[in-house]
């Protein structure tokens, strides 16, 4: 009893062993903070890797591909059926992205990915990702009057307005074609970029385009364009803006036709300025030509027309920089990987989709069982990502690491701060011990005071820490106010806020371990009180 | 502070009957001309040596003392300062070990029992009060008299029992006139009411033998005289048998025998 009371009273009047738990509360509240912050970094970063990556990828190592995937996709059926929900073929090559801008050809190296445009989305989350209302509900590859989103539509509000996808569409493709129609001689093949007409100094007046989409000819509008009366002749023309391609014998009309459709990662589509803005090169409605390799050795180069239609974002730079989509049919076409014969086409990998995610390891050990490991590499999304998990993981090990020595140094506080306690109350310790307390129950004040200490820096951390947790963002952008500098930039990082993930586990990990470095801190100050002679205690003054 | 005699004799008996309760492992006091027939003698030092070490030197402050203590007595051991009379009282109320000879409470060897058991002899047969009256600066009158107490009881017993407790504690303070003090802190009060608190820390196990270390060697000599009345009364009312140390002859004339301590040796006066 008397333990307890004299704790209690060594604790409400010892303010510097306050003092020292500081430490424990301010290393708990950050070990809880960090934790939470890279627990949410790496749970964000992974909802989002494998919402672009399926689940498991059976893939092969040539660009060839493999034939017929849908012999493949029973046999994989037959091999895994009951773990599986969906799957899909897909073929990946490397490619090279040209468009025009500003008068010049920017050429970008991209990933080609070759989808199904039915049965890609419901693989992965793809079609999440996809600027358009209706392409976020029911994928396709025809070109959209107009309507698609202005903001991210995965961000909130925090998002960027993006005034220059307002006119992206159909709409901005026919007053286009109208412009090249004006500014390219009657007899130039509309639909050929390949030798662009410099840009010539307009005399026209009153630009009321706001933001071009591109550079060129931005100063041209369609009030001025009757002058040269062709060309409305030619836009007058599209009576029906949905025949998406020519007619047999009919010549390619960009205001009424779209090359195939190709999707784009936003990364290719843009840059960011400076200031953060985000500048569109491409946007949908604009025609992009691919160059990549054809099937058979050695391959060659081949080169064909897309018209953008959608613009793919899922907030991982390296696929939003780096990732293409076309119809797989197209390219499998174009690449010459279908059999003229049969029909059967080649793909490069078949993408599975797992009704349990936690069974990709198990599927994946299944599948490499079944299909000789020379021709087929077989992965699951985490062993595709292992580096970049890995990474986050280990930065989350060395900080905790690091976080925990701050707890431990507060440990060599207490000790020492103990060390003094147990010196000025060298005379109480007598005092008890003249009363017959015994040298356990003097060791049960020292190390239950550490424990109490423990426990109020401790539990101080753990409000603190999960109060942190609950407005990081609102503390971020307090001390972006203070400091005049942002903390948390949402263009550097993949997100607009800052994800947070606490796991229930961690907490009481980090909170126990402060509390056994602050019982292990004052063990060895109680136990020289413990050991004292009780006479010299008394004569101590 | 004239009338503390009275007062002891009027709050005497109920004091006594609150003070020990039947769970404490203790001996009743038994007056003196009760015990006569069975041994008088309630604690006794035989052959006592004791020395201290200073770096390598020894410096010896017992030689062989011999002390008989009667039961219901009130001793009174004189001596110059360093004559050793403060380290022969520890060694009595086991808070040290002779380096030779034997100390018997009720002619049981006390000096060589185990730690715990020398713990609980200091918690419940002996009381103790000192010069500087050590009371625990965190608690209050009360609690300090509570003390030994809590140190007796494990927290769940205390805490049953902490009504009856608080009582025989109260008691206590009400006896040695510190009633109106129960709240304040140590530092709040003067040497003579810390040191009467001490008195009442001391018997509130309802110890059989006080050991009292110069108990009015930092008090006015009004005031110290105050505080061996109130030993004298407890001595005579409830037959407490009482050692105490002095290095002033005044005070220990108050005392039934002196015991004189010179050079570590006692010389009977």
């Amino acid at each position: 009893m008397y333990k307890l009371l004299l704790c209690w009273r060594y604790l409400r009047t010892r303010y510097i062993a306050l003092a020292s738990i500081i430490s424990v509360t301010l290393g708990v509240a950050t070990m809880i903070v960090v934790n939470s912050v890279m627990a949410g970094f790496s749970h964000e970063m992974q909802t989002r890797i494998h919402g672009i990556l399926s689940d498991v990828v059976v893939e092969s190592y040539s660009l060839e591909g493999f034939y017929d995937p849908a012999r493949h996709m029973r046999r994989i059926e037959q091999v895994a059926g009951q773990h599986i929900v969906g799957m899909t073929a897909t073929v990946t090559v490397p490619a090279m992205l040209s468009f025009e801008y500003g008068g010049q050809w920017v050429t970008r190296p991209v990933q080609l990915i070759g989808i199904d445009e039915t049965t890609y989305s419901a693989a992965g989350d793809y079609s999440r990702y996809l600027q358009h209302p209706e392409n976020r509900r029911q994928m396709s590859f025809e070109l959209k009057e107009s309507g698609y989103l202005t903001r991210d539509p995965n961000a909130g509000l925090e998002a960027a307005e993006r005034p220059q996808l307002k006119e992206a569409g159909w709409r901005l493709r026919r007053r286009k074609a109208e412009l090249q129609k004006i500014w390219q001689p009657p007899t130039a093949n509309v639909g050929d970029r390949d030798n662009p007409e410099p840009t010539q100094p307009t005399p026209l007046t009153s630009p009321s385009v706001e933001n071009p989409p591109s550079g060129r000819l931005a100063e041209f509008t369609d009030g001025t364009a009757a002058d040269t009366g062709e060309s409305l002749q030619g836009a007058g023309e599209t009576v029906d803006p949905f025949a998406r391609r020519p007619s047999k014998g009919r010549k390619f009309d960009p205001a009424v036709d779209q090359h195939t459709g190709l999707v784009l990662g936003i990364g290719l589509a843009s840059y960011r300025m400076a200031d953060g803005e985000e500048r569109f090169l491409v946007v949908p409605g604009d025609d992009v030509k691919l160059t990549f390799p054809t099937a058979g050795t050695p391959p060659r180069a081949i080169d064909d027309s897309f018209t953008v239609v959608d613009l793919y974002e899922c907030k991982m730079s390296e696929y939003d920089s780096s990732f293409v989509f076309v119809p797989i049919e197209k390219l499998q076409q174009l690449r010459g990987m279908i059999e003229p014969q049969t029909g059967t086409a080649f793909v490069t990998s078949i993408q599975i989709k797992l009704k349990d995610d936690s069974q990709g390891p198990l599927v994946r050990d299944k599948l490499r069982a079944a299909f000789p490991p020379q021709v087929y590499g077989i992965h699951t999304w985490r062993d595709k990502q292992g580096p970049l998990l890995a990474a986050v993981q280990m930065e989350t090990a060395i900080l905790n690491v690091l976080l925990f020595l701050i707890i431990a140094v507060a440990g060599f506080g207490i000790l020492a701060i103990f060390f003094m306690i147990v010196v000025e109350k060298t005379r109480d310790i007598g005092i008890l011990k003249s009363l017959g307390a015994s040298g356990g129950g003097i060791m049960g004040i020292f190390v239950g005071y550490g424990l109490s200490l423990g426990i109020v820096g401790s539990g101080a951390g753990l409000v603190l820490g999960l109060l942190m947790v609950v407005y990081i963002n609102e503390l971020a952008d307090a001390l972006a106010v203070v400091t005049g500098h942002e903390v948390f930039d949402p263009s550097i990082y993949y997100f607009f806020q800052i994800p947070t993930s606490t796991d229930p586990l961690t907490v009481a990990l980090i909170v126990s371990g402060a509390l056994a470095i602050a019982v292990m801190a004052s063990i060895l100050p109680a136990r020289r009180a413990a050991r004292m002679q009780p006479v010299e205690a008394l004569r101590y003054e | 502070m004239s009338n503390i005699e009275q007062e002891v004799q009027l709050s005497a008996p109920p004091a006594r009957a609150a003070g020990g309760g039947p769970h404490l492992v203790r001996r009743r006091l038994v007056p003196a001309a009760a015990a006569a027939g069975v041994d008088t003698i309630e604690l006794r030092a035989d052959g006592i040596k004791k020395s201290y070490h200073k770096a390598s030197l020894e410096i010896p402050v017992l030689r062989g003392v011999d002390l008989q203590v009667r039961r219901g007595e009130f001793l009174a051991i004189i001596g110059q300062s360093g004559s050793g009379k403060s380290t022969l009282l520890h060694l009595l109320g086991t808070l040290d070990v002779p380096d030779a000879g034997r100390i018997l409470l009720d002619g049981e060897r006390i000096d060589n029992q185990p730690a715990a058991a020398r713990d609980a002899l200091r918690n419940r047969r002996f009381g103790m009060i000192f010069q500087f009256y050590h009371l625990l600066p965190e608690f209050s009158m009360l609690e300090n008299v509570l003390a030994p107490l809590m140190i007796a009881h494990r927290t769940w017993g205390y805490l049953r029992r902490k009504r009856q407790l608080i009582e025989s504690a109260t008691g206590l303070l009400d006896l040695v006139g510190l009633s109106h003090r129960v709240k304040h802190k140590p530092r709040e009060l003067s040497g003579g009411e810390m040191q009467r608190a001490a008195i009442a820390r001391a018997l509130v196990t309802a110890p059989d033998v006080l050991l009292a270390d110069e108990p009015t060697g930092n008090l006015d000599h009004q005031t110290g005289h105050e505080i061996i009345r109130i030993l004298r009364t407890l001595n005579r009312e409830r037959h407490l048998t009482i050692v105490m140390v002095t290095h002033d002859l005044e005070i220990a004339r108050q005392a039934d025998r002196i015991v004189r301590l010179h050079q570590g040796r006692v010389e009977h006066a």
